[in-house]
C-alpha cells in the first residue's frame, strides 16, 4: 500500500484531470510536469532539512549546540535563511561580466536538477526509465563545471578566478576516477540503465547476505574511488578548495549575494544528494532492503534512508579532516585513485571470468589489495614521515 | 599581505601591516607608569598576562623593586598557564587555517575557555586582566582557587594527549605541515626570530633559562627544540612545550608559599622611578617580549618601547613562504603563531 502511494496518487489525480475533461495531451504534460515538480521538490525539502541538520552535525561534532533558536529545535531555520537570502541586495560588481554573471547560478543549478529524472527512486519509482542513464548521468553533471569556471570567471576578481582555476583542475581530475569506477558497475551489471543496475543486485546470499556491489571484491575499492571522487567532485571538504575560505575568501562565489548566492548553495547540495543516491544505486543495492525480511518496508524509504545516511557521511567527514593542497590533490587523483579504479576494473574481469565463485572473489580481493598497497607505497613514504624525536635541554 | 603567485605558487611576499597601529608606545609616554599597564593587556591580547609581567619586570628593574615570594610563584603560575592556553589556541587556529572546519579548534577553545574563567576568577576580566603591579601582584588568590587550578593542571596532559593523537597521524595533516617551509638555526638567528619558532629550528634557546627571570631557576624543566624547523617542528614544539609548562606548575603550585603578594612600601599611583635606562625582557609564548624604558625622574617614561615577538618573528616570512603555495602561506603564518595586536601595538 504505502509501497505504491506515489504511483497510485499520480494515477488518481491523471484521472480525475481526465474526468474534467482535459484533452489527453494536456494531462500528460500536466502529469510529465507533475513527475519533475514532485521531484525536484522532494529533493529541495531535502536540501532545506540537511542545510539545518548539517549545521546541527557540525555543532554536536564540534562540541557546541548549533542552530536553535527558530523554531523547535531551530528547524525553521532554513526557513529563516532563505527570507534572509531573498530580501539581501543582489550586488553586481562593477566590471563584472553582467550576462555571465547571471548566467552562472542557473547554470550552475539547472543540471543538478536535471540529473535527479533517471535516477530510481523505488522499485517501480524512475521517473524516466532511460536505458542510458548512467551516460545521462555523467554527461550532464559535466555542464556544473562550465557553471562554477563562468562565475569565477565573471566575478571578475583574483579570488574568483584561483577558485575558479583550482574547481576545473580538480574536477576533471576527478571525473575520470568517478566515470571509471562507475563503469565497473555497468560492466558488471551489464548494463547503463540504472533501475537495472539495481535489479542485477537484488539476490541475497544463503538468502540472508545483500549482494551489493559494494560487498564484493572490486566494488569495495571502485566504491571507495567513486566515494572519494565524488566527495571532489562535489566541492565537499577535505576537496573544497574552490571555496577555501581560509585562503581565497570564497573562491568562485566571493562576488556572489543575496539569492544567486542561495542558488549556488542549493545547486551544490542537490548535487551532492544526486551523487550519493547514484553512489547508493551502484554500489549499495538503491531502494533494496538490506535484509530480504525487511522488504515489507517500503523501497522508497529504504533508498532515502540510504541516501541520507551517506550525506551524514560526507558532512561527517567535512567536520573531521583539514582541507588539501592543490598539488597533494590531483596527486592523489592521477598516481592513486586513477590507478586503482583501474586495478579495480581488472578484478572485476578476474571476478567474472573465473565463474563470480568464493574463490574468484578470494583471488579479484588479493589483487585489488596488492594494487591498493602498491599504490599507496609512494604516498607512505612521502606524507607519513619517520617518527621525529625532539632534544630536550635541561 | 600582499602576494604575487604564478598560477598557485608564490613568487613574492610582503606583509604589510599598521591597520592595527594604536599609538601604543606614544600614549604611555604622556602617561604615568601604572596607566599604561591595561594597555600592555591589548598587545597579545591572547596572552595578556605575560605582557604585565615582562612591563612589571622592566619597571622593577629599572627602580630595583623587591617582589614577594608569593608573588613570584603566583607569576610563573599564571604565565605558564598563559603558554598553555597561548599554545592551545595555536593548535586549533593552525587547523583552522588549513580548513578544518573549526572542529579541532573548539576542542582547543574548551580546554582555553577553562584558563580564562580562572583568569576570569582570579582578575576579574577574561582577557584584559590588568593584574601586575610593580612589586607584585594586584591582590591574593580567591579561597580554592589553587585547588581548582591543580585539579585542572592534572588534566592538561590528557587534552594534550587527545590533541596529539587526533592530529599528529593524520595524513593530510603530515602533506600540509612536513617539510613545508623549513629553516635553518642560522637563519632564524639572522632573522632575529625568538620563542617556539627559533627553538624549532634547532636553536636552544629560552630566556627562562638564559635570564632566570623571577624564580625559573628554581624549576626543574627542560626546552624542547625541533630539528628541520619545518611547519611540523613548529606545530610539535608546541604541544611539547605546553607538557613542560605542565611540569613547571606542579611543581610552582606545590611550592607556593603563603604571604603578601605585593611590596607595600611601592607607591602606585604617582610612581617615579629613579632615572635610567632599562631593558627587560622574557618568554612570552609567542618568543621574546622585552620593554625598553627610558626614566628621566618623573612621573612618565621618557621613552618606552616594546619589543613585540610577532612582528620581528614575521621578518623571514617572505623567504619562508616563495616557493610555497597559496594554501602553505596560511599555514606558514599559523605556524609563526602572530598576534596582529603585538605587530602593530
Amino acid at each position: 500500500m504505502i509501497e505504491e502511494l506515489p504511483t497510485r496518487l499520480y494515477a488518481w489525480f491523471l484521472q480525475l484531470l481526465q474526468k474534467i475533461g482535459l484533452p489527453s495531451i494536456i494531462v500528460d504534460i500536466v502529469g510529465a510536469f507533475l513527475i519533475a515538480i514532485s521531484t525536484c521538490a522532494v529533493f529541495l525539502a531535502l536540501f532545506a532539512l540537511t542545510s539545518v541538520l548539517e549545521r546541527k552535525i557540525l555543532a554536536r561534532v564540534q562540541n557546541r549546540l548549533g542552530p536553535n533558536r527558530v523554531g523547535p529545535f531551530g528547524l525553521l531555520q532554513p526557513v529563516a535563511d532563505g527570507i534572509k537570502m531573498l530580501i539581501k541586495e543582489d550586488i553586481i560588481p562593477h566590471n563584472a561580466d553582467k550576462i555571465l554573471h547571471f548566467l552562472a547560478p542557473v547554470l550552475a543549478l539547472i543540471p543538478s536538477l536535471l540529473v535527479l529524472a533517471i535516477l530510481p527512486y523505488g522499485s517501480n519509482l524512475v521517473p524516466v526509465n532511460l536505458n542510458s542513464g548512467l551516460l545521462y548521468y555523467f554527461a550532464i553533471s559535466a555542464i556544473a563545471e562550465i557553471a562554477i569556471f563562468l562565475a569565477g570567471w565573471a566575478g571578475n576578481n583574483k579570488y574568483s578566478v584561483l577558485g575558479a582555476m583550482r574547481a576545473i583542475a580538480q574536477i576533471l581530475s576527478y571525473e575520470l576516477p568517478l566515470a571509471t569506477s562507475a563503469l565497473c558497475v555497468a560492466l558488471a551489471a551489464g548494463s547503463l540503465s540504472l533501475p537495472q543496475i539495481v535489479q542485477s543486485q537484488n539476490n541475497y546470499l544463503l538468502g540472508l547476505f545483500p549482494n551489493w556491489f559494494l560487498f564484493t571484491p572490486w566494488g569495495l575499492a571502485a566504491g571507495l574511488v567513486f566515494f572519494i571522487a565524488a566527495l571532489a567532485e562535489t566541492n565537499r571538504s577535505p576537496f573544497d578548495l574552490p571555496e577555501g575560505e581560509s585562503e581565497l575568501v570564497a573562491g568562485h562565489l566571493t562576488e556572489y549575494s543575496g539569492f544567486k548566492y542561495a542558488t549556488f548553495f542549493i545547486a551544490e547540495y542537490v548535487g551532492m544528494f544526486a551523487i550519493c543516491a547514484l553512489f547508493v544505486t551502484l554500489f549499495l543495492g538503491g531502494w533494496l532492503p538490506p535484509l530480504p525480511f525487511l522488504a515489507f518496508i517500503p523501497s522508497w524509504i529504504w533508498f532515502f534512508a540510504k541516501v541520507c545516511f551517506i550525506a551524514f557521511v560526507m558532512i561527517w567527514i567535512r567536520a573531521t579532516l583539514p582541507r588539501m593542497r592543490i598539488d597533494h590533490l590531483l596527486s592523489f587523483a592521477w598516481k592513486f585513485l586513477l590507478p586503482l579504479a583501474f586495478s579495480a576494473f581488472f578484478a572485476l574481469l578476474l571476478w567474472h571470468y573465473l565463474g563470480r565463485n568464493i574463490l574468484s572473489s578470494l583471488l579479484s580481493f588479493a589483487f585489488i589489495v596488492a594494487a591498493y598497497f602498491a599504490l599507496g607505497y609512494p604516498f607512505t613514504q612521502r606524507y607519513s614521515p619517520r617518527k621525529r624525536t625532539y632534544l630536550f635541554s635541561e | 599581505m600582499n602576494v604575487t603567485l604564478e598560477g598557485e605558487t608564490v613568487v613574492a611576499l610582503k606583509p604589510v601591516f599598521g591597520y592595527l597601529h594604536r599609538n601604543h608606545e606614544k600614549l604611555a609616554e604622556g602617561m604615568s607608569y601604572l596607566g599604561s599597564m591595561p594597555y600592555t593587556d591589548r598587545l597579545d591580547y591572547i596572552c595578556p598576562l605575560t605582557n604585565n609581567w615582562a612591563y612589571a619586570l622592566a619597571v622593577e628593574k629599572l627602580a630595583g623593586i623587591e617582589v614577594p615570594e608569593r608573588a613570584e610563584y603566583l607569576r610563573v603560575i599564571l604565565a605558564e598557564l598563559t603558554r598553555i592556553q597561548n599554545h592551545a589556541a595555536f593548535l586549533g587556529f593552525v587547523l583552522g587555517d588549513m580548513g578544518a572546519w573549526g572542529t579541532a579548534l573548539m576542542y582547543a577553545f574548551r580546554e582555553r575557555e577553562r584558563i580564562l574563567d580562572f583568569f576570569e576568577e582570579l582578575t576579574g576580566a577574561r582577557m584584559m586582566v590588568n593584574f601586575m603591579r610593580f612589586g607584585g601582584c594586584r591582590w591574593d588568590t580567591p579561597a580554592g582557587w589553587l585547588e581548582e587550578v591543580r585539579k585542572f593542571v592534572k588534566g592538561v596532559p590528557n587534552f594534550l594527549d587527545e590533541m596529539e593523537k587526533l592530529l599528529v597521524e593524520n595524513e593530510i595533516l603530515l602533506a600540509r605541515l612536513v617539510g613545508v617551509a623549513p629553516l635553518s638555526g642560522k637563519r632564524a638567528i639572522e632573522g632575529g626570530l625568538s620563542g617556539p619558532p627559533l627553538r624549532a629550528s634547532g636553536v636552544d634557546y629560552d630566556i627562562r633559562k638564559v635570564d632566570a627571570y623571577g624564580i625559573y631557576s628554581r624549576f626543574r624543566f627542560r626546552i624542547p627544540r625541533g630539528e628541520y624547523g619545518d611547519c611540523y617542528d613548529r606545530f610539535m614544539i608546541r604541544i611539547h612545550e605546553a607538557r613542560e609548562s605542565v611540569e613547571i606548575l606542579k611543581q610552582a603550585l606545590d611550592e607556593i608559599p603563603e604571604g603578601p603578594v605585593l611590596n607595600p612600601k611601592i607607591k602606585q599611583r604617582g610612581f617615579r622611578p629613579p632615572p635610567g635606562e632599562v631593558y627587560a625582557r622574557l618568554e612570552a609564548p609567542k618568543g621574546e617580549l622585552g620593554f625598553h624604558i627610558i626614566s628621566d625622574g618623573t612621573d612618565r617614561p621618557y621613552r618606552y618601547r616594546v619589543r613585540p615577538p610577532s612582528l620581528i618573528n614575521l621578518t623571514l616570512l617572505e623567504e619562508m613562504c616563495i616557493g610555497a603555495k597559496i594554501a602553505d602561506v596560511m599555514v606558514i603564518l599559523g605556524s609563526i603563531d602572530i598576534v596582529l595586536g603585538e605587530v602593530d601595538r
